[in-house]
């Protein structure tokens, strides 16, 4: 097998993900045609040399459809022979590209790739693609599907976490995202967004609110109370899960995931083709593996998806330095750390969604950037990025320096 | 024509008349079928035809299918492709209808419900006649069924995807000027006047092409996962459904599928769909036991089907009612609203006075929703005397007494009021649990003495059982019977047992919850299941509701009472522990299994995890589920052979409406056929063997499994010999 390489990565900054938002004036496929004009650029790079481009994007309809991927690579004005690919797997969507990318190279059948991913959230809102799984009444009874948020607060109520337990958590997270910005930290992959004038609209995440205190997050109203006593939802997790006598409803705006527009890419290829362009390899790609798991609760996938790759690559969670497990709710990765017994102080060093925000198509090429970085700064070796997933899902990237 | 009346005016429009003979009301018969087929050939065939009025000869329009019909096809041989061939027919004859050529206007005379007003979503036009009692409807999913004669696929591109999934899965019956705001008739005319305002609509507007066979037509709101509002209909309608039906209902998913997958359909492929989802409906077995329990049984018990041939009707004038507690309050309450006078009776003319308040209160809110005047109220509570003079109670037909559960004192009441009744007077007990047989011993004349069982709250609960003593005679089992068609509740006859049949059950299923917390069984898994089940409420919390006090002095009497032929259960420790150490009596004294806070919802006990600890290996929930239904079924099939129970329905009605064993079983022993009586042997055995005797088969049921046989089917040959 072939091995993958890393050679860089560049990310926008986030955006809020509402009308207000900085980047809402700004199309999906501009903003992505951005981020693969930056990493073309800085790395001088001869598109006529990629093998195909791959792009995660979650609300594949509407100004996000027809292949954005491949409107993206025209519209960058790459090569015309670059192909482009649009997947989809939920969440992880970023991630998976950055692996199908890197899978190309392994297998042989690719020498240079790009993987990487898209949401504008303010402008083709979570849920505009609809789709069975939720919608079409067979399948949605059959699945028992609740919306993730009910998952969420399921975990906490099955796992014991209280209120105050998870917005501990969420405060920590603004505390780490924001030392990072401070530090510059992030500064490296961020590519500034611009208008048509060249002005620019956007150069930091601006989702996070530094200075978040537990006590400030504590005046939040649990966001799936409603919906889940009034349309149901708590009544069909419990025919699932009847050991629960009710479900505790914990999560808020404040300790999840936060909507934002983002866009990433990754640029991955063979060690010889790198050097024939001049690149130098920061990182291997040593494995990958995605798992499903309970629909229902929807957001278990970390932990199965994290052991099933460290089972691959012949390692344990004591051989990872970093862990970067997307910030999609609190109780999520407070149960990864309980599951794989991982410290607070070797997961999400940088903060993550909860502070940054989740562009959904982009966060997994997005986090596994940044935990790249992170590694380089602190001269370490090993880091396993990992991501819930809608439908029961989770996937799993380990890297490693070279 | 075997049903439809074809007359041609001289206005050029055809007025068709049905009448299905020989039914009380219009079926959708195989006759009906063929000559709706026929006339739609001929008014398309008769060019100088302006169109045709549809209306009914009999004082209701239409019901929907022969329910009797359909529960009998259960025990005859057919196939998928003979039932889904016979639902085509259906529709296939409706379509012509439509499209026809000709305008069709329903006049709607009277009530329309199922299959009924789908005849009229077929017509162009729909004008309703407004009589009070005139009701629209599509109820199949109270049976099991879904609507099949097209109203999933018309009534969402007539009304909205929206308004048509609430009206079919809720099943609800509109009156004219709701079914006219919902969109559902066109024209709402003062009674009498719905073919002539029909006939006005064919020869001045007359339209003959549906709105969903016309070029560009969109179903209202929107239909397809591109609709935003379509989508949020059925997530959350996806939900709401499974939180109603716990997955043990197929009929409201297959109006929601049936829905969701046709309206981005054309209309005949459309049809098609609702036959096949249709055709599942009609092959399940819950449709089977909700049709032959809750529509053709029950319908036989209120009727009076146990009731002997003699002697005559006699409805009871003047009733008299010993204690004025809440038994007693409310049986006074629903029996002045049938219209009887009620002596109200208690040994202090306050505590009487006090039972009468419970009248006063409902009669109030039934006021104050305008859903009573208040004069009839004031009539309704005059009937209603209080006293304390057992010489009031001369004249009354009927007795019942609903005093504390103490063979003394029910023995000193009952000598009371026999003296002061009539000798042909019949005194009836409301005891809950003390043999009829025994408490007949205080009387003079025990042949006129019965068991009423009452269920509370008695003006919310449907049923009540009749228990016949060792000596009861027929004329006390008639005038039982009379009294309870009266008051608009279902009887059903049991023979004297202790517990009687209901009780007796009901008791197996919440000692098989307590007996589950005993062995460190997680008491929500235990009370979820049950209700996921299908039970309305968990074997804890109804323990709590009915008061663990109250099990406990019953537990207490009954051991008293059999001395060494009492079996304990593991419950019994548990029931002593909570009232005699924790003194926890139940709801009743804001504590028992659960707590009881004030103004928030209540929620277990936490002290029962400190003093029943969780048992590392936790049973799955579809073992908890088995333990809760199977326990019930067993004693039923008990009481059928000690003879407690004579027929079937009676212990399939008194299980659904006493207690509410999950209707989509069709009761306790539906329950026991739907799983296969072999099968249910193969599995009692098995929970016998790993939780003890009380799931031991009975040696009838055990036969009967190996003979094939079956309680219906038994019966039915039982009445078959007796009728030969």
């Amino acid at each position: 097998m072939t091995d993958a390489y890393i050679f860089d990565h560049v990310r926008s900054p986030r955006g809020r993900g509402r009308a207000n938002g900085s980047l809402h004036e700004v199309t999906p496929v501009a903003l992505l045609t951005q981020v693969l004009e930056a990493i073309r650029d800085r790395n001088g790079l001869d598109t006529s040399r990629l093998d195909d481009v791959v792009m995660g994007c979650v609300s594949p309809v509407g100004e996000q459809g027809a292949c954005i991927a491949r409107t993206a690579v025209l519209n960058a004005n790459y090569a015309e022979n670059v192909p482009g690919k649009q997947l989809n797997r939920f969440c992880a969507s970023g991630l998976e590209a950055v692996n199908t990318a890197a899978a190309q190279v392994m297998s042989g059948q690719s020498d240079l790739t790009i993987g990487g991913g898209v949401e504008c959230m303010s402008r083709v809102p979570m849920g505009s693609d609809s789709g069975a799984m939720h919608a079409d009444p067979a399948v949605a009874t059959r699945i028992y599907f609740v919306p993730q948020g009910i998952g969420a607060d399921l975990i906490a109520t099955l796992e014991g976490f209280t209120r105050d337990d998870v917005d501990a958590y969420a405060a920590e997270s603004q505390k780490r995202a924001a030392n990072a910005w401070e530090q510059g930290w992030f500064a490296r992959s961020v590519v500034p967004i611009r208008d048509q004038l060249g002005s620019t609209l956007l150069d930091r995440d601006e989702h996070l609110r530094p200075g978040t205190t537990v006590q400030d997050l504590a005046e939040l109203k649990p966001a799936f109370e409603v919906p889940g006593q009034q349309a149901g939802f708590d009544a069909v997790a419990l025919q699932k899960y009847p050991q629960v006598e009710s479900i505790r409803h914990v999560h808020t705006a404040g300790n999840s995931s936060g909507i934002v527009d983002g866009a990433a890419a990754v640029l991955i290829g063979t060690r010889e083709s790198g050097k024939a362009l001049g690149l130098t390899p920061r990182a291997r790609i040593r494995g990958f593996a995605s798992i499903g798991t309970d629909p229902t609760i929807m957001l278990t996938g970390p932990a199965p998806s994290a052991e099933k790759v460290l089972k691959r690559c012949g390692m344990t969670a004591q051989d990872i330095d970093l862990f970067e497990l997307n910030e999609a709710f609190a109780s999520v990765v407070m149960l990864f750390m309980r599951r794989l017994d991982v410290p607070h102080e070797r997961i999400n060093v940088n903060g993550g969604a909860i502070a940054l925000g989740h562009p959904l198509g982009a966060t997994g090429a997005m986090i596994l950037g940044t935990v790249l970085d992170e590694l380089e700064r602190r001269d370490a070796n090993t880091a396993l990025v990992n991501l819930c997933v809608g439908g029961g899902m989770g996937t799993a990237t380990i890297i490693e320096r070279v | 024509m075997k049903t439809i009346d074809y007359t041609v005016g001289g206005d050029g429009v055809a007025i068709l008349t049905i009448d299905v003979k020989d039914k009380p009301m219009n079926v959708l018969t195989p006759d009906f079928l063929a000559d709706i087929a026929a006339v739609a050939d001929r008014l398309g065939a008769d060019a100088k035809l302006k169109g045709a009025v549809i209306t009914s000869g009999k004082s209701s329009f239409m019901a929907g299918a022969d329910l009797k019909q359909i529960v009998d096809s259960f025990d005859e041989e057919r196939d998928v492709a003979q039932v889904y061939g016979w639902c085509r027919t259906l529709q296939q004859a409706l379509r012509r209808l439509e499209t026809c050529g000709k305008p069709i206007a329903a006049a709607i005379n009277g009530t329309a419900l199922g299959g009924g007003l789908e005849v009229c979503l077929a017509c162009h036009y729909r004008v309703v006649g407004d009589n009070p009692k005139t009701r629209l409807g599509q109820p199949e999913v109270s049976i099991g069924l879904i609507p099949g004669a097209g109203a999933t696929q018309r009534l969402p591109r007539l009304i909205g995807i929206e308004r048509a999934l609430r009206l079919m899965t809720e099943g609800r019956h509109l009156r004219p000027a709701e079914a006219l705001e919902a969109g559902i008739v066109d024209q709402l005319v003062p009674e009498g006047q719905e073919v002539e305002a029909a006939r006005a609509w064919v020869l001045e507007r007359g339209v003959a092409v549906q709105p969903w066979d016309q070029k560009g037509f969109k179903v209202p709101g929107g239909a397809g996962l591109m609709h935003p509002a379509a989508v949020q209909t059925f997530v959350v309608g996806s939900a709401l459904l499974q939180k109603m039906t716990n997955h043990n209902y197929p009929a409201p998913l297959a109006i929601m599928s049936a829905v969701y997958e046709g309206t981005v359909l054309p209309i005949d492929k459309a049809l098609d769909l609702e036959s096949k989802y249709f055709t599942r409906m009609l092959m399940s077995t819950v449709a089977r036991n909700m049709i032959r329990t809750l529509f053709l049984n029950k319908g036989a018990a209120d009727k009076l089907v146990r009731r002997p041939k003699s002697p005559a009707r006699r409805p009871v004038q003047k009733l008299g009612i010993l204690g004025a507690g809440m038994m007693g309050a409310g049986i006074a309450y629903v029996s002045a609203q049938a219209g009887m006078q009620v002596v109200l009776l208690d040994t202090g003319l306050d505590k009487a006075e006090h039972g009468k308040d419970y009248s006063r209160k409902l009669l109030q809110e039934r006021v104050d929703k305008g859903r009573m005047g208040a004069d009839d109220a004031r009539a309704v509570l005059d009937r209603i005397a209080t006293t304390t003079d057992y010489a009031e109670l001369a004249g009354c037909e009927l007795v019942i007494e609903a005093v504390f559960e103490d063979r003394g004192i029910k023995a000193g009441v009952t000598g009371k009021a026999e003296a002061a009744i009539g000798a042909d007077a019949i005194f009836a007990s409301n005891t809950s649990t003390l043999p009829i047989t025994s408490l007949a011993q205080a009387s003079a004349r025990p042949e006129q003495f019965i068991g009423i069982h009452f269920f509370s709250p008695v003006d919310k609960m449907p049923l009540v059982e009749v228990i016949v003593g060792e000596q009861t005679g027929e004329v006390a089992i008639a005038q039982a019977l009379d009294y309870i068609q009266q008051i608009g509740k279902t009887p059903i006859v049991v023979n004297d047992s202790r517990g009687f049949y209901t009780s007796r059950v009901f008791g197996t299923y919440s000692r098989e919850g307590i007996t589950l917390l005993a062995e460190g069984v997680n008491p929500a898994l235990i009370e979820n299941v049950a209700k996921h089940a299908g039970m309305p409420v968990g074997p804890l919390a109804v323990t709590d509701e009915v008061s663990l006090e109250l099990s406990y002095h019953v537990m207490r009497q009954t051991r008293k009472d059999l001395g060494d032929a009492y079996r304990p259960s593991a419950a019994d420790a548990v029931v002593t522990r909570f009232v005699e150490e924790f003194d926890r009596r139940g709801k009743r004294f804001g504590k028992g299994f659960y707590d009881y806070p004030e103004g928030a919802k209540k929620h277990l006990w936490p002290g029962l995890a400190e003093h029943y600890p969780l048992a590392a290996e936790q049973p799955a929930p579809d073992e908890v589920r088995k333990r809760l239904l199977y326990v019930q079924a067993l004693e039923t099939v008990r009481c059928m052979e000690e003879g407690v129970l004579t027929h079937p329905a009676d212990a399939d009605i008194g299980s659904v409406f006493g207690w509410g064993f999950p209707p989509y079983t069709g009761g306790t022993l539906s329950f026991i056929e739907t799983v296969g009586l072999a099968e249910f042997v193969r599995e009692a055995d098995r929970l016998a063997r790993a939780y003890g005797e009380r799931f031991a088969v009975p040696k009838t049921l055990r036969g009967m499994a190996e003979r094939g046989e079956t309680f219906y089917g038994n019966q039915r040959k039982a009445e078959q010999r007796s009728a030969a």
